[in-house]
């Protein structure tokens, strides 16, 4: 073959072998990729942005994903897409003088949101603070002994649900925003996993999916919703969405229910009647990290 | 270059459009010829290459959980390496400014080397971002136009446009000139000054874009600084014109060609002044984090003096800071003027020195300790080392035939590289 202009000598002849000796190493070193079209189908590789779905792209999608959740865990679920109530607005709040650091919300966190039991992690970190001190720098997450301690009290945190939400302002595709209700949330079929978001998070608040999920299957909670508690994909972004599938259908967030020191109130921000509006109405509350103008939905008060 | 002597095409007869492919394929045979030391440089970095893109298919297939990275040091070794990597291209384009602003004619022949230097960074920087995704197979959604692109509220699209935007720049000066050159045709400054001064700002912001990157986030006091984009440019127009230095030492030794000193003088001048720039710098954001304490001070803390008895951090940047204060020191001294055994300790040092505080330095100690303040530390994983390791193996293979294909353009030709009628 001669190769524009070059007279067909001995070096073209090596320089063709060693061309090809090159590709045909570099099909060998990448040949861990041929796994990947198993894993992503072709819809899935395609699918648009959840706000781009029409109603019967998602059920064609929802349809899939529990298909797929069947193949890979063994479990039958459903997939519910609830929209914000109009004129809603939530809000949660937590007593300070009545956590006590005993982690049953960071359980049900764990179950209710098909979290990879691998890793035991929740959306929910419970910070043990020394009394006197409002300095995080002086708490701890990784506490094993009885709780409560005398000298401490218990702070949990998770998103805040921000009304400037760093998080959204920096993806770069669009995949979290902020919803009608004040939700943060994730389409996770969507997000390109570079992480900035939880790099901009000055709470700590999202996890990314380092692993594939795995959760035996008798314990995949069936009741899922799309954007937020079904199982997630790895390489992806996700977080606290103050459980959605149930609070948009009146019910309250996992946390709170399994909550057995009364500490945890949520409720319509909206609704002068709510409990929510109540704490703020009657107790003195503060925010976290107030200075960076945030502007959670979330706040903490102390009894007295 | 001894062996381009290959035929090129008649400049008369040549179709300025329809012969591009044939000048690229040309200038492409004439990269792959060379001695031994060539095919064995070449090969070693193919072979390092080859590793790297087995290790980044392996993270592809088993996903990010073999780096180890964590929800606490969420960015590592390969947002580090970018980061500097920014750096280096932005520093490539010092050699285009004397040549463009003050019209210094010595500098046309060597300008190319820049630029040559910058496309290959570029190169490197969208490779360490893309091994950083965690769903790489879904890139297109950062597409403009069929994806949804968070444009002008995120910092990232903002690179990805101005990194993109600069690569394209750098392909279409240097391969217009050389092609014009191989063709023996005078190039038509309409078709690439604009460009040169473009790619003259351009520089300047894909530097800044990318330090925005991290000074715009509230949560991390440590990179929430405003001195942040200017740090970055010093330490780029230290970084950058180093390896320029270190790259003229080389091609001198391999090719046998005298490169005029001139060049060489102005960037060590350049470097004189941006090193000092740099320093002067770092002691103030040192000064500010340490003298006032509290809260803010702890990352900086724990990268310089270790936190709680955490100290991965604490020999790397007294490392870099060594390297800094000592290349500073030989290159305000004569003597990198009068030996070139001294020049390229201090450039070997500075780039070393550069490259571990804007990398590991910097984007490590912003997440540590974390939000909630909880210390979380971070050392790269094998896989991490041989992914990183493999992009700038290919990064020096893009820099290595860019840098002979200009070349054998070059000696080929009877006219100057650039035009002196700027």
């Amino acid at each position: 073959m001669p190769i524009l202009n070059q007279p067909p000598t001995r070096r073209t002849a090596l320089k063709a072998a060693g061309a090809a000796l090159g590709l045909a190493a570099f099909g060998k070193a990448i040949s861990p990729l041929w796994s990947i079209p198993e894993n992503v189908s072709t819809d899935e590789f395609l699918q648009q942005h959840y706000k781009e779905l029409t109603d019967e792209d998602k059920r064609k999608v929802f349809e899939r994903l529990e298909a797929e959740t069947k193949e890979l865990h063994g479990a039958s679920v459903t997939i519910s897409d609830p929209k914000p109530i109009p004129g809603v607005r939530y809000g949660y709040a937590i007593n300070l003088s009545k956590c006590n650091g005993n982690g049953a919300c960071m359980e049900a966190c764990n179950k209710e949101n098909n979290h990879h039991r691998g890793v035991d992690q929740s959306y929910i970190r419970v910070l043990e603070m020394s009394k006197g001190s409002m300095d995080m720098e002086e708490g701890n997450t990784t506490y094993d002994h009885t709780v409560p301690q005398d000298d401490k009290y218990y702070m949990p945190v998770q998103c805040q649900q921000c009304d400037n939400p760093p998080c959204v302002t920096v993806c770069p595709v669009e995949a979290t925003w902020k919803e009608d209700d004040g939700i943060v949330v994730v389409d996770y079929n969507w997000c390109i996993g570079c992480r900035y978001c939880e790099a901009a998070c000055p709470y700590h608040a999202r996890r990314f999916n380092w692993e594939e999920p795995e959760i035996p299957s008798d314990e995949v909670n069936p009741d899922q919703g799309y954007l937020s508690n079904r199982i997630r994909p790895q390489g992806t972004m996700e977080k606290c969405h103050f459980c959605l599938h149930r609070t948009r259908e009146g019910r309250l967030p996992a946390c709170l229910e399994a909550c057995p020191t009364g500490a945890r109130m949520f409720g319509d921000l909206n609704d002068p009647d709510s409990d929510i509006n109540w704490v703020l109405k009657n107790k003195r509350v503060f925010v976290l990290k107030e200075d960076l103008g945030t502007q959670p939905s979330f706040f903490y008060f102390f009894d007295s | 270059m001894s062996s381009a002597i290959a035929p090129k095409l008649s400049g008369a007869a040549a179709h300025p459009i329809r012969s591009y492919p044939k000048f690229l394929w040309w200038g492409l045979g004439q990269a792959t010829n060379g001695g031994l030391l060539f095919y064995l440089w070449m090969f070693v970095l193919t072979a390092i290459a080859l590793v790297g893109a087995n290790a980044w298919a392996v993270q592809v297939a088993n996903g990010m959980i073999v780096t180890n990275m964590t929800d606490h040091v969420s960015w590592g070794l390969y947002i580090a390496n970018f980061t500097f990597m920014v750096g280096v291209a932005a520093g490539g384009v010092m050699m285009v400014i004397p040549a463009y602003l003050y019209h210094d004619k010595k500098m046309h022949d060597v300008v190319i080397i820049g630029e040559m230097l910058a496309i290959a960074a570029i190169v490197m920087c969208l490779l360490f971002v893309v091994a950083d995704l965690g769903r790489p197979e879904r890139f297109w959604h950062l597409i403009p136009g069929i994806g949804r692109f968070n444009w002008p509220m995120s910092m990232l699209t903002w690179d990805v446009i101005v990194l993109n935007g600069y690569l394209l720049l750098n392909l279409h000066i240097c391969g217009y000139l050389l092609y014009m050159r191989f063709l023996d045709r005078q190039p038509n400054n309409w078709w690439y000054v604009p460009f040169v001064w473009a790619s003259v700002f351009w520089a300047i912001s894909i530097h800044t874009v990318t330090a925005f990157l991290y000074c715009g986030l509230g949560g991390r006091p440590f990179w929430n600084t405003a001195l942040l984009a200017p740090r970055f440019l010093a330490s780029a127009f230290v970084a950058g014109p180093a390896f320029i230095l270190i790259l003229f030492a080389i091609i001198q030794r391999v090719t046998g060609e005298k490169i005029d000193d001139g060049p060489r003088r102005l960037l060590i001048n350049i470097i004189r002044v941006t090193v000092v720039v740099n320093l002067l710098m770092v002691v103030s954001e040192v000064f500010t984090e340490f003298y006032t304490g509290g809260g803010h001070t702890a990352s900086a803390r724990y990268l310089f003096l270790g936190l709680h008895g955490h100290n991965a951090l604490v020999p790397w940047i007294w490392t870099a800071m060594a390297f800094n204060v000592v290349s500073a020191g030989l290159f305000l001294s004569p003597l990198v003027m009068r030996y070139s055994t001294v020049l390229i300790v201090a450039c070997v040092l500075a780039f070393i020195g550069a490259w571990i505080e804007k990398g590991m330095g910097l984007i490590v100690p912003g997440f540590i300790p974390s939000t909630l303040h909880e210390i979380v530390e971070y050392t790269p994983s094998l896989a991490e080392w041989k992914i990183s390791a493999g992009i700038w193996a290919l990064g020096l293979m893009v820099l290595t035939i860019l840098l002979k294909m200009s070349m054998a353009v070059i000696s080929t030709s009877s006219k100057p590289a650039m035009p002196e009628n700027l």
